[in-house]
């Protein structure tokens, strides 16, 4: 079987290659790369318009499988990251039972692979059950395909425990993704604290109650010589404590949503219950900082954070609806308006964020299409209007606020490992 | 008050004070100065809601605002139902949304809400077709408190613009403190809320008014003192350390007034009041205190909402029952 794409524009930020030509694929591997390919191929894509880019890396998803399935499944939601270009995700542990041994790895490893829809790369839990008590037996997490442990949803409070587990995770060549939150300090808050808390009378959330576990996390990181990566950072501070770690030669990388990018508090002013989220949708200060970090590198990747939930679950009084917004459809669309239209990345650069980025993070060997690579590819019209309509959503739960949205920047095509997958239209 | 004109209201909710202009105010206080008259009256009730059902759903405790609403409601001859749900219950069982397509499918016109949650009002305005009125929600709004509190200033001192109102106590829990900042600043009064700094909420100065923890600032020069309930035993973590400091420090007590009001000084309370704590009994029961005025102009003003509301409702642009469809 092979796969030749014409005249697309290649971005492949592994390569430093942002310019037109063909890539030729041949079974699950590319074979060749740039300028004209002559070669006959069993089938041929006109990419003409079109950007072809190594298929995207989700470094927080939440696919609700085992425990969760009436919110989405390894299936649906698989089948929503690719219709988002998404051909690698990976899931957090926080399921019922939550992934802490090495039967549960399997099991949705396993699953992802039976749907044929890109891969599902296990996220362990940090410590047993995800109570920030006991390690969990990461060398064995390790070797049946984690590349990275997180308890997230939670911070591990135990500051020593987290030691430990950062000291024996580094040793399982393990990365440690943290949730940073001080649930103390966040107290009953469910939305950003500032004005509009205050206006809207909805229990706030002030910014510390991250930048201070984002700082705590680093220095352990520093403490135990550990790898470290943030997961969706959303303050201001968060992403200065960051700049400052890195530049010291700390071991941590962070991430940030698409929808910490595009909405502020303010926004919560008709108490839609989508947009409660955790770390809550901040102020436009905070925005500002976050896309002044990914431009200068503090902030590494793009990430979901595609949490589904039930309609019936959201659709109540905001205090007693649960926090998350699903995420991999939209995702692109809008990075593309909150940084490309802005002027704040290039394409090249935005899709390093999604790809090369997060594999980096990993230390996962996709993410590139260079020669010999695994070939996951997305195609995008970058400029292609739609709407995004309920109807037509594929995650199992459609917790957006950005249904209705008329969104710039479409996936035309997704290929994994050799293979077009075709999501069907709804 | 039954002559059919045009009256300048088009609102088919109550939902907060923000959202209402400064002539959207003033026409509410200029009806609840008619219903006040009529509530004067040896037979003091007028057929206006005749026909119409109100419920009051309460889903937190409440006993002076239910009463005030289901007395308002009464002397306009509407009929009333009362629903209290325990808002714990709603945690569990049956959904907000639920509840209200029920009651609605009852076939009523108007839902007076009482909730723990900010914004439930507002949800609740989107799923029926019936005009919602904000009886307080969470820390968010309580327009009619608001209302009542500023046609009481107005009756007392002849007009609000121009004061200077200070708001004491739990500022950051109050939605008696919102609705009041929002009317008392759009129609021109200045206002000062004071508070421990643990209970005053962030960027409050943002709304146009000054905050301090202060007792004197705050007393000093003031024209009213709108004093609100403190409620320390419901603090899970606490906020101040005993009510006794906080007496010390916060609390309206004659030698504070001594000391620092005007001598013509308005006290004003929302109720229920706990003496000795946010006010003593000397100030509670003294002649600067118009609580009990607030109490009785509450129906006043509660009437001309459910008058304009029900008006809004009687226009042609809005159905006033559509057989329970949404």
């Amino acid at each position: 079987m092979s796969i030749l794409i014409k005249n697309g524009h290649i971005i492949d930020p592994a390569q430093g290659i942002d310019k037109k030509g063909d890539i030729l694929i041949e079974g699950d591997e590319i074979s060749q790369i740039g300028g004209k390919i002559k070669k006959k191929a069993d089938v041929e894509i006109n990419a003409e318009g079109l950007i072809v880019a190594p298929g995207f890396i989700d470094l927080h998803s939440h696919l609700r499988e085992p425990g969760g399935e009436e919110k989405e499944t390894v299936e649906s939601g698989l089948r929503a990251a690719v219709a988002g270009g998404f051909t690698t995700v990976c899931a957090m542990p926080n399921t019922d039972p939550p992934c802490d041994t090495r039967a549960q790895v399997e099991f949705l490893k396993n699953r992802a692979k039976e749907t044929g829809l890109g891969t599902g790369l296990p996220v362990g839990a940090i410590t047993k059950d995800r109570k920030g008590t006991h390690m969990t037996e990461m060398c064995e997490l390790k070797e049946a395909g984690c590349l990275a442990v997180s308890d997230d949803g939670d911070s591990v409070e135990d500051s020593v425990i987290m030691r430990r587990a950062l000291e024996y995770a580094s040793m399982a060549d393990l990365v440690v993704m943290s949730h940073c939150e001080d649930k103390e300090l966040v107290d009953e808050g469910v939305m950003n604290e500032g004005y509009w808390s205050t206006v809207l009378g909805l229990g706030p959330i002030p910014g510390k109650a991250e930048s201070i576990m984002v700082d705590r996390d680093i220095q352990l990181a520093e403490l135990a010589g550990a790898r470290l990566h943030i997961a969706h950072v959303s303050t201001a501070e968060s992403v200065d404590i960051i700049r400052r770690a890195k530049a010291r030669g700390v071991r941590v990388t962070a991430e940030v949503t698409p929808h910490h990018l595009t909405l502020s508090d303010e926004a919560l002013t008709t108490y839609d219950t989508n947009l409660k989220v955790n770390p809550p949708l901040r102020s436009d200060n905070d925005i500002r900082e976050l896309k002044k970090g990914l431009k200068d590198g503090t902030i590494d990747a793009i990430a979901t954070d595609h949490a589904p939930h039930l309609e019936n679950e959201k659709e109540r009084e905001f205090n007693y609806a649960p926090f998350g917004m699903i995420g991999f459809e939209t995702a692109l669309p809008l990075v593309r308006k909150a940084l490309i239209e802005e002027g704040h990345l290039s394409w090249p650069e935005l899709i390093s964020k999604l790809t090369v980025s997060p594999a980096k993070v990993l230390g996962y060997d996709r993410g590139s299409l260079a020669v010999g690579e695994i070939a996951d590819i997305v195609l995008i019209n970058p400029d292609k209007e739609w709407v995004y309509e309920k109807s037509k959503v594929q995650s199992k739960s459609s917790n957006s606020p950005f249904i209705g949205w008329t969104l710039k920047g479409a996936v035309e095509g997704v290929i994994i490992a050799g293979k077009q997958v075709q999501v069907e239209q709804k | 008050m039954t002559k059919k004109k045009q009256i300048p209201w088009e609102k088919k909710n109550l939902l907060g004070i923000e959202e209402l202009s400064e002539e959207e105010i003033q026409l509410i206080l200029d009806h609840a100065v008619g219903f006040k008259e009529i509530l004067g009256r040896p037979i003091p009730k007028v057929p206006t809601l005749r026909g119409k059902t109100i419920v009051n759903l309460f889903c937190e405790p409440s006993t002076r605002t239910r009463s005030s609403f289901e007395l308002a409601a009464k002397r306009l001859s509407a009929d009333t139902l009362n629903v209290a749900t325990a808002s714990s219950s709603f945690a569990k069982g049956e959904s907000l949304k639920d509840t209200a397509k029920n009651i609605e499918a009852m076939k009523i016109d108007m839902i007076i809400m009482r909730h723990a949650c900010a914004g439930a009002p507002l949800f609740l305005s989107k799923n029926v077709d019936a005009s919602v009125i904000n009886a307080g929600d969470g820390s968010h709004e309580h327009p009619t408190q608001a209302l009542l509190d500023v046609f009481t200033v107005r009756e007392k001192l002849g007009k609000v613009s121009g004061l200077k109102v200070s708001i004491i106590g739990d500022i950051a829990h109050s939605r008696v403190a919102r609705s009041n900042i929002w009317a008392l600043t759009k129609m021109g009064a200045s206002v000062t809320v004071c508070g421990p700094k643990t209970l005053l909420p962030a960027e409050i100065e943002k709304m146009g008014i000054k905050a301090t923890s202060s007792l004197r600032e705050a007393v000093e020069g003031a024209d009213v003192l709108n004093v609100l309930r403190i409620q320390f035993e419901r603090q899970k973590k606490a906020f101040f350390p005993s009510l006794r400091e906080y007496v010390r420090e916060f609390g309206i007590k004659a030698d504070v007034l001594e000391k620092y009001a005007k001598k013509d000084i308005v006290i004003m309370h929302p109720g229920p009041i706990n003496r000795g704590v946010e006010l003593s009994q000397e100030v509670a029961d003294g002649p600067y205190s118009v609580i009990l005025d607030q109490v009785t102009n509450g129906v006043a003003v509660r009437m001309a909402i459910l008058f304009l509301l029900g008006h809004a409702r009687g226009k042609g642009g809005l159905k006033s029952r559509k057989n329970g469809k949404k």
